[in-house]
């Protein structure tokens, strides 16, 4: 408590507040790990169609199957390519379709909780009841259903995994608001004749951004586990483009004796997941928001 | 009586702060407890009371560091034990009694075994002599009924009972001394005063050393036989009671008694100029300097040591006290106000008002009725005229805060109605009402940290109303954001803070200045300052008075603290279970005759006085639901006649002081009764 009260004068602005979050995230082992992880996949994956050796679609009966050496640093695979070309380019795909799938479940999931908090009564029952529904539904079976109707390019699986990972997004929103809704500023601006709308907007908004955000970023990395599970299963995007899902689907009939073929994409999917999940965590710590504060003693 | 047992000597406690800088919050406190003393701890918030009061069972909170000095308990230093060593003196020789009772107790534990837990802890006494103890301590604390409270939960009990088993488990070790951290604070007023006086008599027939910190010297003044008053982590003034309550000789206990409302008063108390400062702020000089009226170069540049002045068994810390001896018998002086002008018109009258919590049932909702026979709010009829402040008085459960939501339209209203200028019937529902009308009634609330949105700064703060009712945009609406931070006597910079950067006064002046930014002609205040500091409380106080005199606005104040509303009240109505049992000019009620409420009510005032004991005419007993006929305070009245009471609402009776009074005995009876 006598913490706060030493107050800083000065004003700082958005940006300033970002790099000090960022700033805090670093400050503990586990953030900065993390961050770096994430770091490097970004980067590599913007970078990494200027700096693959090989074309990741050559396929050549000469160079089957061959272990690392210093030409083919991860080997090859069955059909001849290199692995660590496709390793390199297979984090392309799954990162922009997760991460615009996410954007997506963020906005529709955090504006339908936040709305069903405010409102309340009969339209949050049966909102909540529907998103209920759909969680009991094993998501990969109505993701195989939309994906064999409507295709598997990235213009459906975007919107379709969006869509999915939404609803759990759509509790926290609504658990974050009941928080601040009983709050007397809220009752004050409702007692001033303001919409619903502004309501949310102005007052609730700011003080549940941080929570949505955090789920926002957790999502973001079991979403990128069950894009690749889809293309593991042969519904996520299509061969010859590679992807760590695929990658792990085609080359694991053969992993016992070229087991590099399939250990350099596990260790990518693995990595940027693990990634994330600590990025995700340093956030909620940096932004005070987490739960697991040791009890005083 | 003149043994020592605990002894703090030059203890220093402090925190890192962000920029690495050493920062304390308890410099340099040195103080004794002495063998069956009652000693209470006063300071207002951040005055590093609690701190000090931790520190002396050994204990420093999370993040903040033991700097130096030395805590001695019976001459170990508690401050250098091993957690083991600790265990076997918190409990059996140290004892504390929390804040908030409610939360300390584990909810799903009957009160028997969590008395039980203690005693095992704590003594060696076997089952059948622990069961035995246990009712025994029960029956100390006065809770009704101790044989069958042993198998209660926690939540089965009110929250003065809770205190009680709190101060039971507490005394199951014999502790040789008692930590009370503001005890009595969340309590309602005849509770606190009861408990206050259970304490008084463990002390004197336990013998217990006790520490009593509180940041109400209303409280401390029944309880303590020596005061050591706090200011920004230091002592300024420490000595016996009644010498610190009746000749302060430091300017901030002077201040601070002067800042309190008094029931003997009835005008607005007198405000003590600026804040506490913040912890690590002083560099140099005195800490009190810039609050301070007698301050001169030297107390600038030179912070004044604790001086023990023998004639007065004193210690002081100040240069200029002199000045204050001999001259203390204007400590009982107010800052008179105007009164409005009571031919005024009426521009708010409820008319019958109920309001029910009751849950409608289907058929009821398909017709839209409540069909609550008992509702919590009944026939509420008041005008309030123009101009004037009217206070709703009562305890926790009166109906006070659900009349004003409902004013406000923020709770629908069973039956009556409620008429805005020239009988004009408001909506009870929010969104029925037009613009201008939502405009013209304004709410402040009681916690400013949960009124204002914390992610806005002050200018987003107040834009809020300008732009809904007056579409003000760009330097228009900065110069009016301007204009009404000056109003509140705030100044321009604070327009970019954010309110976790504004101490509590600021933040309540910002709500202040936000139900104004609507130019209402009513504002409800609901408790607005019941979270605030002592002196901060009459600068609000003296605010909203100068605001009225200024601007003509009508207030509806609903507080439970009969000082604060006789400051700052025209008239006063008086609720019990959301029932009216008197209403009349402030001045009147707070005379006799009045309803027995209100002489309970009046007589378990705590005033910062050892001479003015309170008077506890009632049980304070807590009523879940108002009685289904007859006088609301059947249930609770010292007064009760018979059966006429509980069978038949009392009629309203005109006193010849103008105060109305809903009663079955006779006015003229009940004066000489109350004589």
């Amino acid at each position: 408590m006598e913490n706060n009260l030493i107050t800083e004068d000065k004003q700082k602005n958005k940006l300033e507040k970002a790099f000090e979050i960022l700033k805090t995230m670093a400050s503990k082992p586990s953030g900065l790990i993390g961050l770096t992880i994430v770091l490097f996949h970004v980067v590599l994956a913007l970078t990494s169609p200027y700096i693959a050796p090989y074309d990741y679609k050559a396929i050549s009966p000469n160079t089957m199957l061959l272990a690392p050496s210093a030409e083919h640093w991860f080997g090859t695979d069955s059909l001849g390519r290199d692995v660590f070309t496709r390793t390199i380019l297979g984090g392309r795909t799954a990162l922009t379709v997760t991460f615009f799938g996410s954007l997506i479940a963020l906005l529709w999931g955090g504006l339908l909780g936040i709305f069903c908090g405010l409102v309340g009564g009969k339209i949050d029952d049966v909102v909540m009841r529907v998103v209920d529904a759909f969680l009991s539904i094993p998501w990969i079976l109505a993701m195989l259903l939309i994906v064999s109707l409507l295709g598997t390019s990235t213009e459906v699986l975007i919107p379709a995994l969006g869509f999915f990972y939404g609803k759990g997004i759509v509790r926290v929103a609504r658990a974050a608001t009941h928080d601040v809704i009983a709050k007397d500023f809220i009752v004050s601006a409702r007692a001033r004749g303001h919409s619903n709308m502004s309501i949310i907007w102005n007052e609730i908004i700011p003080n549940v951004r941080d929570a949505i955000l955090v789920e926002g970023a957790m999502r973001w990395s079991w979403m990128l586990l069950g894009f690749s599970s889809l293309s593991f299963l042969g519904f996520g995007v299509s061969p010859p483009t590679p992807d760590w899902g695929l990658m792990i689907s085609n080359a694991r009939g053969l992993m016992s004796f070229a087991y590099w073929s399939v250990i350099a994409p596990i260790v990518g999917l693995s990595s940027l997941i693990i990634g994330i999940n600590l990025t995700a965590d340093a956030f909620a710590k940096a932004l005070g928001i987490d739960r697991s504060t040791k009890a005083p003693v | 009586m003149n043994e020592i047992i605990e002894s703090v000597k030059n203890l220093s406690i402090g925190f890192n702060s962000q920029k690495g800088k050493q920062i304390s919050i308890l410099r340099n406190v040195s103080t004794n407890i002495k063998k069956g003393e009652t000693v209470g701890i006063v300071g207002e918030s951040g005055s590093g009371k609690s701190t000090l009061a931790l520190a002396m069972m050994g204990y420093i909170k999370q993040g903040l560091f033991h700097l130096k000095g030395e805590c001695l308990f019976k001459s170990e230093d508690l401050l250098k034990m091993s957690s083991r060593q600790l265990e076997k003196i918190r409990g059996r020789k140290i004892a504390m009694i929390p804040q908030n009772a409610g939360q300390a107790l584990t909810p799903n534990l009957k009160i028997g075994y969590q008395i039980d837990e203690a005693l095992r802890l704590h003594t060696d006494l076997k089952k059948t002599e622990r069961d035995k103890k246990i009712s025994e301590l029960l029956n100390k604390v006065r809770l009704p009924s101790p044989e069958t409270m042993a198998f209660r939960y926690p939540h089965e009990l009110s929250g003065g009972q809770q205190q009680r088993v709190a101060v039971a488990m507490a005394l199951a070790g014999k502790p040789d001394l008692l930590l009370l951290d503001e005890p009595t604070t969340g309590l309602d007023v005849t509770t606190q005063a009861h408990v206050l006086e259970l304490l008084r008599f463990i002390a004197k027939d336990t013998g217990t050393s006790m520490i009593y910190v509180s940041h109400d010297l209303g409280a401390i003044a029944q309880v303590s036989d020596r005061i050591v008053v706090m200011y920004a982590g230091e002592i300024v003034l420490e000595g016996p009671a009644r010498k610190i309550l009746k000749e302060p000789i430091h300017p901030y206990t002077y201040g601070l008694l002067k800042s309190i409302p008094k029931l003997s008063l009835a005008g607005l108390p007198a405000s003590m100029p600026g804040s506490q400062p913040q912890p690590g702020s002083i560099n140099e000089g005195c800490s009190f300097y810039d609050r301070c009226n007698l301050a001169n170069d030297n107390c600038k540049k030179n912070s004044p040591d604790l001086e023990h002045i023998k004639e007065l068994d004193t210690n002081v810390r100040c240069f200029n006290y002199k000045e204050l001896i001999n001259q203390n018998n204007n400590l009982q002086t107010s800052i008179t106000k105007k009164t409005n002008n009571s031919e005024a018109n009426e521009v708010l009258k409820l008319k019958d008002v109920s309001i029910s919590y009751a849950k409608q049932k289907f058929f009821d909702q398909l017709l839209n009725k409540i069909s609550d026979q008992n509702p919590t709010v009944k026939d509420i009829n008041i005008d309030i005229k123009k101009g004037e402040t009217i206070a709703l008085v009562g305890e926790s459960g009166s109906g006070k805060s659900t009349i004003l939501k409902s004013i406000a339209g923020l709770l629908k209203t069973k039956d009556g109605q409620i008429k805005f200028e020239n009988d004009r019937i408001l909506s009870s529902d929010l969104k029925m009402r037009n613009p201008n009308d939502l405009r013209a009634i304004q709410l402040i609330f009681q916690n400013p940290d949960e009124s204002l949105n914390p992610n806005h700064t002050v200018e987003q703060i107040l834009s809020q109303p300008l732009k809904l009712y007056f579409n003000l945009s760009g330097e228009e609406l900065k110069k009016n954001i301007i204009d009404l931070l000056k109003k509140v006597r705030l100044g321009e910079f604070y327009m970019s803070r954010y309110p976790r950067q504004l101490s509590g006064g600021e933040k309540q002046r910002v709500a202040v200045a936000r139900a104004f930014a609507a130019k209402p002609d009513i504002i409800l205040c609901d408790e607005v300052t019941s979270a605030l500091d002592v002196s901060v409380q009459a600068a609000v106080l003296n605010l909203l008075q100068q605001l009225k005199e200024d601007l003509g606005t009508t207030y509806v104040f609903v507080s439970h603290d009969l000082a604060v509303v006789r400051a700052i009240s025209d008239r006063v109505a008086v609720l019990y279970q959301g029932r009216l049992c008197e209403i009349g000019p402030s001045q009147n009620v707070y005379k006799f005759p009045s309803h027995p409420y209100t002489e309970v009510l009046l007589g378990a005032v705590l005033e910062p006085d050892p001479d003015i004991k309170p008077k506890l005419v009632a049980e304070d007993i807590v009523e879940e639901k108002p009685p289904e006929k007859g006088c609301s305070f059947q249930g609770r009245c010292p007064r009760k006649i018979g059966d006429i009471c509980n069978s038949e609402v009392p009629p309203w009776q005109i006193g010849e002081n103008g105060n109305a009074i809903r009663c079955h005995i006779n006015i003229e009876e009940l004066a000489s009764l109350q004589q």
